[in-house]
């Protein structure tokens, strides 16, 4: 009561420095990573352990030089030079798409936990598309493997959106089942014998048509992986952020995602709208498999598991489910994982310590509290924050 | 002899603001305190400071002349302060001799439950203060005003001496009410002492032997029952004066707007909640819905607006046949909605007012065009709309969970009331709100009315159907018990109906 009447009568804080706060947990989120990060390097480090056998003096300084190294690694895989910033950026491709499919379903009040699978999905239907046509310009071709990926994830993600709208069957359930469905669907179609699987004894499918190669950005310098599918997920991200916050069916998505029961007072058809959702986070998982088919292996993989669709929670989640939040995320992980691939290289970091960083990325993130506490930042009023996903069951 | 409690000095600050600002109460053995002021006041907090839920910023607490700290509920409950939440804490399933035990189980043998023991205390506790509660009933087969009375004994076996009764009378039916002043008169002649929290005025001059007024954190007066009056008090809680009675001309009703006929509607649990219900209501006059709680007033209004499917029957708006007919149908074909849970249903808290005020017109012209909507279009009408509807808020890009329950329920009353509709439903338009606010809401009501809307006004404030109304329905169980005339109408009329008894019959249904 107070402090909502307080709010009311004149002390709201502003938008922006809720933005700010929206903002600092994840920052500090991560430089408290980085922190536990190097104290892990360090404890882990023979070389360490062995200087600190010698004395304090010649331990503090063994450690500097280890974390500086590792970290020097780190940060210039992730930014150092062109090569590795365009590789921060291709990393970051999928994970946007992936990340604002989750996003999408957080919005909504869905929690889609099927990203993985409906990436499979996509990437099946894109590769096949991608194959199986010939004789097709590059501007019909490819834009038609990207929609047969979108189309793909789009119904693998729709049959859980029905199931939703219709029995009240929970979609966490039913998309992680469909996740097996889909994994060993790939399995089947692309093992050696497959029907995707090309002739001969490994089990991928055939190569894709170079009409519906995503362009690549420095063709000169074929080391440089960096595509054209880098601007299509910032322009997808644009467009899911125009859809979520200008237009009806934007709102109407918000509104069953905020309050179920108002959406339906307010005449919102309520399992259309889950179906929508549900689907239209389908497609954007879907569209995320060919960005590394088409962009840059040209093929797919009986293995072609990423972990994106998983990694895509935690993006979501760091983005605070919103578009440019989660383009935001998905460079850090990129720049993550590029960084750590270098790391590992140069400095023999094990890539482990990587995935213990994103972890506690994604722990600190998930409980702010840890980093409000730590930092001694105000938390959100109520109304200020986002509505992640609601509680199991309802609805 | 020491008051039985003595608060000197409360003040309990939240960040931006002063919830209780230096607050002195003094309550005397046997005797009863009302704590009167509009939602928002800082009753809830004083109490919760008073019952060990907020730690006060300053000010002591004394009992019986000696200081106390009270640090928690359990600190409270040694020190016998007990309270009745507005909302119950029973368990349905379980006895009332089990209800009571919870968390105070009397144990025999070491690990077995004594119930015998237990009940024999219920009862005689029951007896000594003219309860009348039977220890082995099954909680949810009673009554609610019986319900509260359990509730009571859970304080009393917990050998509470002063009792904090929160808005006890927001649930019960006027006889209910007057059973409910009768057990309060024994408690007190019996020693214990009880604080009333109300913003019902009739009762607190009714029942309170001193009453305390708060107003925005402060205790702005202390009021004689004896020789205030309802006005002097109204006035003292508001802060200026107050209408304490609808203003309006006689209704003149036209056309027939709204036709409910043979309408039987399913509960929640399967149950028939509305069995076979027909009435009309016309352009021009305003029809008050009165009844206990969760008579199936609740469930005819989600039929009508087409939250809840229709068994049988038809419901026809302005000549067209809406019967199960979606929400949106309903509402384009000319109904306004306020909804009887104003949280839940009537607004998404966490957006702002502007895209609240929308809620149901937000894929029309000219708030979008197309698919888009148009940001200064929803702009332009919110600012309007807040100027124009008294809405107290910091801007209109505030999010509706930050205001108070007033303002919130005023974006609703003009997100519906400024549309072009033939119909208003109202469920629970004032519930919890405060003196200004119900005066604004109903003056909106009736000017609907005389613009030529059919009005439909449900709520469980006899009062307020009685002086809002032209016409009242009461209901009983899920059918229409009676219907009467605003004016010829007396309370004592309709708390009979809305126990379920035909005047004059004297015989229960």
């Amino acid at each position: 009561m107070s402090r909502q009447k307080a709010n009311a009568e004149g002390k709201s804080p502003s938008r922006i420095s809720a933005a700010a706060r929206s903002l600092a947990v994840p920052l500090l989120a991560v430089v408290t990573a980085l922190i536990i990060g190097a104290l892990l390097i360090i404890v882990t480090d023979e070389t360490v352990l062995a200087a600190f056998g010698r004395g304090i003096g010649s331990g503090l300084v063994q450690a500097w030089r280890i974390i500086s190294k590792a970290y020097g690694a780190f940060f210039f895989g992730a930014f150092g030079d062109l090569y590795h910033i365009t590789e921060t950026l291709r990393i970051a491709t999928p994970y946007i798409f992936a990340g604002l499919a989750v996003a999408l379903g957080f919005q909504g009040g869905l929690f889609n936990i099927g990203a993985e699978g409906q990436y499979f999905i996509g990437g099946l239907t894109s590769v096949y598309v991608g194959y199986s046509l010939t004789g097709l310009p590059w501007f019909v071709h490819l834009p038609l493997a990207l929609l047969a990926g979108a189309v793909g994830g789009a119904l693998w993600a729709g049959i859980v959106g029905v199931l939703k709208a219709k029995t009240g069957a929970h979609e966490v359930i039913n998309t992680i089942m469909m996740n097996y469905v889909a994994y060993r669907l790939a399995e089947f179609m692309l093992d050696v014998g497959g029907p995707m699987a090309r002739p001969g004894y490994r089990p991928v499918s055939p190569e894709v048509q170079p009409s519906a190669y995503l362009p690549q950005f420095f063709p000169s310098d074929s080391t440089i992986r960096f595509n054209a599918g880098f601007f299509i997920a910032l322009a997808f991200a644009v467009l899911v952020w125009w859809l979520l916050y200008k237009t009806t069916l934007g709102y109407e998505i918000r509104t069953v995602g905020q309050n179920p029961h108002a959406a339906r007072y307010a005449g919102i058809n309520v399992p259309r709208t889950i179906i929508i959702t549900m689907a239209l986070s389908g497609a954007l998982a879907g569209l995320a498999a060919p960005m590394d088919i088409l962009g840059v292996i040209h093929f797919m993989p009986n293995a072609f598991s990423s972990g994106y669709g998983f990694d895509a929670i935690a993006l979501a989640l760091l983005g605070n489910s919103h578009p440019l939040g989660v383009v935001l995320a998905s460079l850090l992980f990129g720049a993550l994982r590029s960084g750590a691939s270098n790391m590992q290289g140069i400095a023999q970091i094990p890539i482990d310590i990587t995935s213990i960083l994103q972890g506690l990325i994604i722990v600190f993130i998930a409980a702010p509290a840890i980093v409000r506490a730590i930092y001694r930042i105000r938390g959100l009023e109520q109304g200020e924050e986002l509505v992640l996903t609601r509680g199991w069951g309802q609805m | 002899m020491p008051p039985v409690l003595e608060l000197k000095g409360i003040t309990k600050r939240f960040p931006g603001v002063l919830a209780n600002d230096h607050i002195d109460l003094t309550l005397h053995e046997g005797t009863v305190l009302a704590l009167l002021g509009e939602s928002g006041a800082g009753k809830s907090t004083l109490m919760n400071v008073l019952y060990g839920l907020y730690t006060p910023d300053e000010g002591e607490i004394a009992i019986r002349g000696e200081r106390v700290d009270i640090a928690g509920p359990n600190d409270a409950i040694r020190l016998g302060i007990g309270m009745v939440h507005q909302h119950f804490m029973l368990v349905p399933v379980l006895t009332v001799t089990e209800n009571v035990m919870l968390g105070m189980e009397s144990i025999k043998h070491g690990i077995l439950l004594d119930r015998e023991a237990a009940a024999k205390r219920i009862r005689d506790l029951s007896a000594r203060y003219g309860l009348d509660v039977n220890p082995d009933d099954l909680v949810g087969d009673l009554p609610v005003g019986i319900q509260q009375r359990v509730e009571i004994i859970k304080l009393l076996y917990r050998n509470a001496d002063i009792l904090i009764l929160d808005e006890p009378t927001a649930v019960l039916t006027p006889q209910e009410v007057e059973g409910f002043f009768a057990v309060v008169r024994t408690l007190v002649a019996q020693g214990k002492s009880v604080i009333f929290i109300s913003h019902k005025l009739k009762e607190v001059l009714a029942l309170a032997d001193t009453i305390a007024v708060l107003r925005r954190g402060k205790l702005v007066g202390a009021a004689d029952p004896a020789t205030a009056t309802e006005r002097d008090l109204a006035s003292l809680m508001v802060g200026r004066e107050v209408i304490l009675t609808v203003s309006k001309e006689p209704a003149h009703p036209q056309e027939v707007i709204l036709a409910v006929k043979e309408l039987r509607v399913r509960g929640d649990r399967g149950e028939i909640a509305v069995d076979g219900i027909s009435f009309e209501a016309c352009a021009g006059e305003i029809v008050g819905v009165a009844g206990v709680q969760g008579n199936g007033q609740t469930e005819l209004i989600e039929a009508l607006t087409g939250l809840r499917p229709v068994m049988t029957g038809t419901v026809t708006l302005a000549g067209q046949d809406i019967t199960n007919h979606t929400p949106r149908t309903i509402t384009e074909v000319g109904s306004a909605h306020i909804p009887e849970d104003r949280q839940k249903d009537g607004l998404v808290l966490g957006y702002p007012i502007s895209d609240n005020l929308v809620l149901n017109t937000y894929y029309l012209p000219p708030v979008a065009k197309g698919l888009v909507m148009q940001e200064e279009v929803i702009a332009e009408r919110a600012e309007r709309l807040v100027k124009e509807y008294d809405v107290r808020t910091p801007g209109i890009f505030t999010p509706a969970g930050n205001l108070s329950g007033g303002n919130q329920q005023k974006v609703i009353v003009a997100r519906e009331l400024s549309r072009d509709v033939k119909l208003v439903i109202a469920s629970q338009p004032t519930r919890g709100l405060d003196v200004g606010s119900i005066e604004y809401i109903h003056s909106q009501l009736v000017r609907k009315r005389d613009e030529g809307a059919a009005v439909i006004v449900v709520s469980a404030e006899l009062d307020e159907v009685l002086s809002l109304a032209d016409r009242i329905l009461v209901m009983f169980d899920g059918e229409i018990m009676g219907v009467v005339l605003a004016d010829e109408a007396t309370k004592e009329e309709i708390g009979l109906l809305m126990a379920g008894v035909h005047p004059g019959t004297q015989e229960a249904a």
